[in-house]
């Protein structure tokens, strides 16, 4: 199916709606623009209408995989009258992704709200938000945020009267790349080494402590309220068949106006450059990432792809966490990769052999490369050794550490080349920075 | 192979297809298991049969293609790493035989495995035996295509005395740190840092106390250790007892007495930080990245003959290959048995081998030149006439008593007991050469002795409950524990401990206390607690050394199997012990468990042997061997490999070998008792003999004579010595005592009575609680010197409470005193949560020599006073 006439697409601010009120992270603030009325008129519904109500909103996991989150509530085994939990994932550490970070520091009652509806719903009575480590100020606020709405009764004991206890733990992690992997995170969690678990049993079954457990992204579970609240069809209106609703899309590098847009699934890169006041003054596009790092790259040619699971698929890249990394024709692709591969061989967690010697191997291949050292012969045994880690990993980290070499090897073959005609790099560095110019 | 899958009948079968190949497995098969069933071998290094899987090194990954709901068979998008992944009907299996992708995969992952490799194959142990080798040869490309540089790490880091890491060998598959945390329970080693900076290394305690089952509790502040006894008497819960494993030690440690190649790293607790079965990572290394310190660089594997062999130090018969080149041992290893050991052993089973190689080994006979009263070497011929003379002599004048120690095979203990009827004409052997009472003796010819195989290992595993009665199954019976902790791991298993205190292995065995003082086990085993461990029917109780000076234990254990129906297991501490009850070397039993007393009994066996009669007064038992050889009364002994030190009163055994006017010695090494005999007749350790141990199951463990060696045993030499007093036994030949003894059969007629029960009235102010640990002062650990690195430092151990009588004061460090009027031993004092009033000693450790300092055993009252205070940390 093509479509062949599309509307013009607009923002649809929702999580991001109050971001400019004063102390918009207040409860206060939450509560005087609808805050806690999800949570109220969840809590009047059985736990299988709410999940029900998620499932038919389309809603899909936010943190990058796009997994239908009701369908996930709905694996959990049936209570036992043992421990079942939810686990939030705000570790946040793909280069480029800065979503969930932002989300928490304006507004952080939509995950408080959410995370209780989605307790309430998967019958669970304790949420874990693991919260990477280096945002101290995310840690703060997330700690006040769970204490205010513990006052005011919304957590703790006997939620609204309802009768169910229900509570939320902010845990920091210690800054692992690996530990937002949802089984590693379990394991971090738990205070042991943070490494992917073998799978099965998987977390619904097995999770927490060895319990079954939800794990969701930050973003999924701050969209629960507004689904609950505006319902089902609302939200399914928004966005694509498939790609339901809408999401944040995070703008960064060389436009005019970086930062958060929140807007229905499908939106193109070309309508989030035009809001974003259009690409750095007198460049042009060169490369982006549709997802993060490890979401393959995409070029100008792909500046109309609809920016939903199923059409970056089919492009040939991934939605991923919508961390769109916009490189202007100042960059240059290997220096960038180079950077994106030396943080994946550092965060590689060492479990499994591909990655973690495969990327020990590709930032010394690189390396060489964008010193012009090396022979054309280099680039297909980089492209070999990536076939070697890709689907051969333990977990998808080292499959994403192969995705910006791949991809840039097969759309700047050329570039990587002209690195060795000329014996170094060809392009200017400081030329990429905002500074460029200024001492000129 | 190891087959870890339930038996085939009995389970469901799954039908698949590998590399075109239609096999039927037990549901819950591993593929690269079901691909061993076809002979197809998946390489693979992270994979260990007996290890949970891991699925890390990705070398074994194949191509799966799975039926979905309507039937179509659908090929998985990526390839699986078939040591993870369960067989399940209708799949499809491609190995890198038939699979491109399979095959690209796997050289793949070889050749990232072998970029930081050191490839230093020439000068490296494993070199020759090392699956990355034989694997990169079968499964790999010629040719790396690695140009870049190389990880490299300083070489090597020192994980205990015994255990080295090269780290850049090192291919992270993490067998060893899953069998340390998996198998024995002490993560002494775990992964550190991440990414290609991502190593196996010694981590202190308080860093890995996440773990769950963690052995090693972190220090806790003297404020903590408040006098505070719960005197419970059951199931302490997990978190109870893992501070009671802490063994918080005020005091500082004397130098000790053994000599230890290097220190190995302490832990917070001031114990070395080391594991009891440490020896099995470096046997499980697929590469060479541990080895052990004691055989690194001494051989490479193709030079060295591999041997059968079964090990000499505890009861558990644990199967292992001796490694030996031009007539020496290079190195043991844990054999494969999947009735006995699986794949493991302990250190001392794998290091405690060069004790028979020493400069003190006796390699002639030696007689004791009457004018000299130097032991001089002579001819056999000479020195059996000398020994024969001189024991027909003490027979006449008295009587000779006949002492053949705990470490016999089956054939010595019967050529032992044989000796004594027919040559010496008297019951008087007693083969304990340790603590012993009558209650043990009548306890071991009702309930022991010519009962066969017995409780089994599986059975230990299968068992809803076990209830160690006076055992300290790490200390004492190494495989029993690690059998048990399988069990305990799997499930549903309970263990209870009858103890004093909760040991370490108890706790790593999350076992319950059922708090005791020594000299009341059958209290303890007559209690509602006991009841209830073993009310599950198909419980198991064990029963250990130390119950033998316990009064009354025996009996109780008897009436709790009874009531229960629970089965009773005696666990002894020596290799040699359940062969010599079956071989008839006690003063009550003759072999195939004849009583004495019993007429019938003796006809049989005089029959058997050949001779008239046999004597028909019960023998005397060790103690009262030695009272009477003291006392002039028996004027000889003859005495196999025992240890004087070890009897229950070392300075009474001295006395004895000193009066007696005539003492034959069979010994491989000079001993104490060298000093005292007339004639030294040097026999066969066991590599240079075959024989059989019995297992404290019963189990015939046979193995062969491993070196070529013209030294005999003690089988052979008493039969030499028969000839020579004009007897014939028949028992040359290295299984003919054994032969001979399977050939009488078991006793058929009335078993000897039930043991009676006599209470003894502790006096004094304190008991002394005591046990062996598995690495200790014992002679058969002597010239190893990077084993013994590692074994617990000696402590005492007491409560709070009695800690704060003696005036221990909170923050002061203490050693205490304990002392009777033999002697003292003063050690570090670690106050553990136990019944007040009792103290707790090693009974043998460097610095605690229990036996010989104070003739005292467990249960004995003893006074303990403080040595001397110091300040914590001064
Ligand atoms: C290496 C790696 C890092 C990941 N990091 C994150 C992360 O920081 N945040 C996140 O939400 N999901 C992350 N994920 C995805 C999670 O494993 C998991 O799919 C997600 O939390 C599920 O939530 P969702 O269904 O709500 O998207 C990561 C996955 C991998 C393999
Ligand atoms: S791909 Fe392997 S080494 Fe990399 S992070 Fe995942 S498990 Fe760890
Ligand atoms: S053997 Fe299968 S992953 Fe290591």
């Amino acid at each position: 199916m093509t479509e062949t006439v599309r509307e013009p697409v607009t923002l649809t601010p929702v999580l991001s709606k109050h971001w400019n009120e004063a102390e918009s992270w207040t409860l206060e603030s939450y509560e005087r623009n609808g805050g806690y009325q999800a949570l109220r008129k969840a809590l009047a519904m059985t736990p299988e209408d709410v999940v029900g109500a998620v499932k038919d909103s389309g809603l899909r996991g936010r943190g990058g995989a796009g997994f239908p989150t009701g369908l996930k509530w709905s694996f959990l085994p049936k209570p036992d009258g043992n421990p079942r939990y939810l686990v939030i994932n705000a570790d946040e550490s793909e280069p480029g992704t800065c979503k969930d970070i932002p989300l928490m520091m304006a507004t952080p009652q939509y995950l408080i709200e959410g995370a209780i509806i989605t307790c309430h719903a998967i019958r669970a009575e304790r949420a874990f938000i693991y919260l990477r480590g280096e945002v101290v100020h995310v840690y703060r606020r997330l700690l006040q945020a769970v204490e205010e709405a513990r006052a005011a009764g919304y957590l703790g004991e006997n939620v609204l009267g309802s009768g169910q206890n229900i509570d939320i733990v902010v845990h920091a992690g210690a800054g692992a790349y690996i530990c937002g992997e949802e089984t590693a995170l379990l394991d971090s969690l738990e205070g042991r080494r943070g490494q992917p678990r073998l799978k099965p049993p998987f977390p619904a079954v097995a999770g927490l402590y060895a319990r079954p457990t939800v794990v969701n992204n930050v973003e999924s579970i701050a969209s629960v309220p507004s689904v609950i609240d505006n319902g089902s069809s609302w939200f399914s209106g928004l966005g694509t068949a498939k790609s339901a609703g809408f999401g944040f899309f995070s703008l960064s590098g060389h436009v005019k106006r970086p930062g958060q847009y929140e807007a229905p699934l499908g939106i193109t890169l070309r309508e989030l450059i035009d809001m974003a006041g259009g690409m750095r003054e007198g460049h042009e596009l060169k490369f982006w990432t549709p997802g993060g790092s490890s979401t393959p790259m995409f070029t100008a040619e792909h500046l109309d792809v609809p920016l939903d699971f199923e059409s970056t698929g089919a492009a040939g890249s991934m939605l991923g966490t919508r961390a769109l990394q916009i490189f202007d024709e100042t960059v240059c692709v290997v220096r960038a990769v180079l950077r994106w591969t030396e943080f994946y061989a550092h965060e590689s967690c060492g479990k499994c052999t591909p990655c973690r010697e495969g990327t020990y191997w590709l930032v010394q291949v690189l390396r060489q490369l964008e010193n012009g050292q090396g022979q054309p012969s280099d680039l297909d045994r980089l492209l070999d050794i990536c076939d070697n880690i890709l689907g051969r990993s333990f977990c998808a980290l080292g499959d994403g550490a192969t995705s910006p070499i791949s991809s840039s090897v097969q759309h700047f073959r050329d570039e990587y080349l002209r690195h060795l005609d000329e014996g170094g790099c060809p392009f200017d560095p400081v030329k990429s920075t905002l500074f460029a110019g200024v001492n000129a | 192979m190891t087959v870890t899958e339930p038996s085939k009948t009995a389970v469901d079968l799954v039908t698949l297809t590998i590399d075109g190949i239609e096999v039927s497995v037990p549901k819950g098969t591993l593929l690269i298991r079901a691909a061993e069933e076809l002979g197809i071998a998946i390489p693979r290094f992270c994979d260990h049969p007996l290890l949970a899987p891991a699925g890390a090194c990705r070398q074994c990954l194949v191509e799966v293609a799975m039926p979905d709901r309507e039937g179509n068979v659908r090929p998985m998008p990526k390839p699986q790493a078939s040591c993870t992944m369960t067989a399940t009907p209708g799949m499809v299996v491609k190995t890198q035989l038939t699979s491109p992708v399979s095959e690209k995969a796997q050289r793949g992952v070889m050749e990232l495995l072998l970029i930081n490799h050191p490839l230093d194959c020439p000068v490296c142990d494993k070199g020759g035996e090392c699956p990355l080798q034989n694997q990169a040869l079968a499964n790999g490309q010629g040719e790396s295509r690695f140009t870049e540089v190389k990880r490299t790490f300083p070489k090597p880091i020192r994980i205990s005395t015994q255990v080295l890491l090269d780290r850049e060998r090192c291919i992270l598959c993490q067998r060893c740190t899953r069998f340390s945390k998996e198998i024995a329970g002490d993560p002494f080693i775990d992964l550190q840092m991440r990414g290609a900076h991502q190593q196996i290394g010694t981590f202190s305690p308080g860093v890995l106390d996440f773990h769950v089952d963690l052995p090693y509790p972190v220090v806790r502040t003297s404020e903590e250790l408040e006098p505070t006894v719960e005197s419970q008497t059951q199931g302490s819960t997990k978190d109870e007892s893992r501070g009671a494993s802490h063994d918080h030690v005020t005091g500082t440690y004397a130098a000790d007495g053994i000599a230890t190649r290097g220190e190995a790293m302490l832990d917070e607790s001031g114990q070395p930080f080391a594991s009891y079965f440490s020896g099995n990572t470096i046997q499980i290394c697929p590469v060479g990245a541990l080895t052990g310190a004691a055989y690194r660089f001494r051989a490479r594997p193709f030079d060295l003959v591999s041997s059968k062999g079964v090990c000499e130090h505890c009861a558990g018969g644990c199967a292992l290959r001796v490694d030996h080149r031009r007539g020496k041992v290079a190195r043991r290893l844990a054999a494969e048995d999947s009735a006995v050991n699986e794949e493991w052993n302990c250190d001392k089973g794998r290091w405690a081998f060069t004790w028979s190689t020493g400069a003190d080994r006796l390699t002639h006979p030696l007689v004791r030149d009457p004018e000299t009263g130097e032991l001089e070497p002579v001819s056999w011929p000479y020195a059996l006439e000398v020994a024969a003379k001189g024991l027909l002599k003490a027979r006449e004048a008295g009587g000779v008593g006949v002492l053949p120690g705990g470490r016999l095979t089956v054939g010595d203990a019967y050529a032992y007991a044989k000796f004594a009827r027919v040559v010496l004409r008297t019951n008087d052997i007693d083969f304990r050469s340790r603590a012993h009472s009558a209650e043990e003796e009548a306890f071991l010819s009702h309930a022991v002795a010519g009962t066969g195989l017995g409780v089994t290992y599986a059975a230990l595993e299968a068992a809803p409950s076990v209830l160690l009665a006076g055992l300290e199954a790490e200390e004492e019976a190494a495989s029993v524990f690690l059998r048990l902790r399988k069990s305990v791991l799997k499930g549903s298993k309970k263990v209870y401990s009858i103890a004093p205190w909760a040991s370490r292995g108890l706790i790593k065995l999350s076992g319950s206390l059922l708090q005791t003082v020594p000299g009341q086990e059958a209290t303890a085993l007559g209690s509602a607690a006991a009841a209830e461990a073993v009310a599950e029917p198909g419980s198991i109780i064990l029963l250990g050394p130390r119950l033998t000076e316990s009064p009354g234990a025996y009996q109780a254990a008897l009436a709790l199997a009874a009531s229960s129906g629970a089965r009773l297991a005696w666990v002894p501490r020596r290799a040699g012990e359940r062969g010599a009850v079956e071989a008839g070397a006690l003063p009550g039993l003759l072999p195939g468990g004849r009583p004495v007393s019993d007429p019938a009994a003796r006809v049989d066996m005089a029959a058997a042997w050949d001779v008239e009669s046999l004597p028909s007064q019960p023998g005397r038992d060790a103690t009262r061997i030695v009272d009477a050889a003291a006392a002039g009364v028996l004027a000889g002994l003859l005495v196999g490999g025992v240890d004087p030190d070890d009897m229950p009163d070392p300075a009474a055994a001295r006395a004895a070998l000193e009066t007696a006017s005539f003492v034959v010695s069979l010994e491989v090494r000079a001993s104490a008792v060298t000093a005292y005999a007339d004639v030294v007749l040097p026999v066969a350790p066991p590599a240079e003999k075959g024989g059989t141990y019995l297992n404290w199951e019963g189990r015939h463990r046979e193995f062969p004579q491993a070196l070529t060696s013209d030294a005999l045993s003690d089988g052979e030499v008493l039969d030499s010595l028969a000839s020579e007093v004009g007897v014939w036994i028949g028992l040359r030949g290295e299984l003919s005592g054994t032969a001979e003894l399977a050939s009488l059969g078991r006793w058929e007629g009335a078993k000897a009575d039930r043991p009676e029960h006599h209470t003894v009235p502790v006096a004094g102010t304190t008991v002394l609680s005591t046990w062996s640990m598995l690495l200790d002062r014992g002679r058969l650990q002597d010239g190893e010197p990077y084993l013994a690195g590692t074994a617990h430092r000696a402590v005492a151990r007491m409560s709070p409470a009695t800690a704060a009588q003696l005036g221990v004061q909170k923050g002061i460090s203490s050693n205490v005193t304990v002392f009777n009027d033999r002697g003292e031993i003063t050690l570090p004092l670690a106050l553990t949560p136990m019944p007040d009033g009792v103290v707790w000693l090693p009974s043998n450790s460097p610095g605690s020599p229990v036996r010989s300092k104070l003739a005292a055993g467990n249960g004995d009252a003893v006074s303990v006073r403080l040595a001397g205070d110091q300040l914590m940390g001064a």
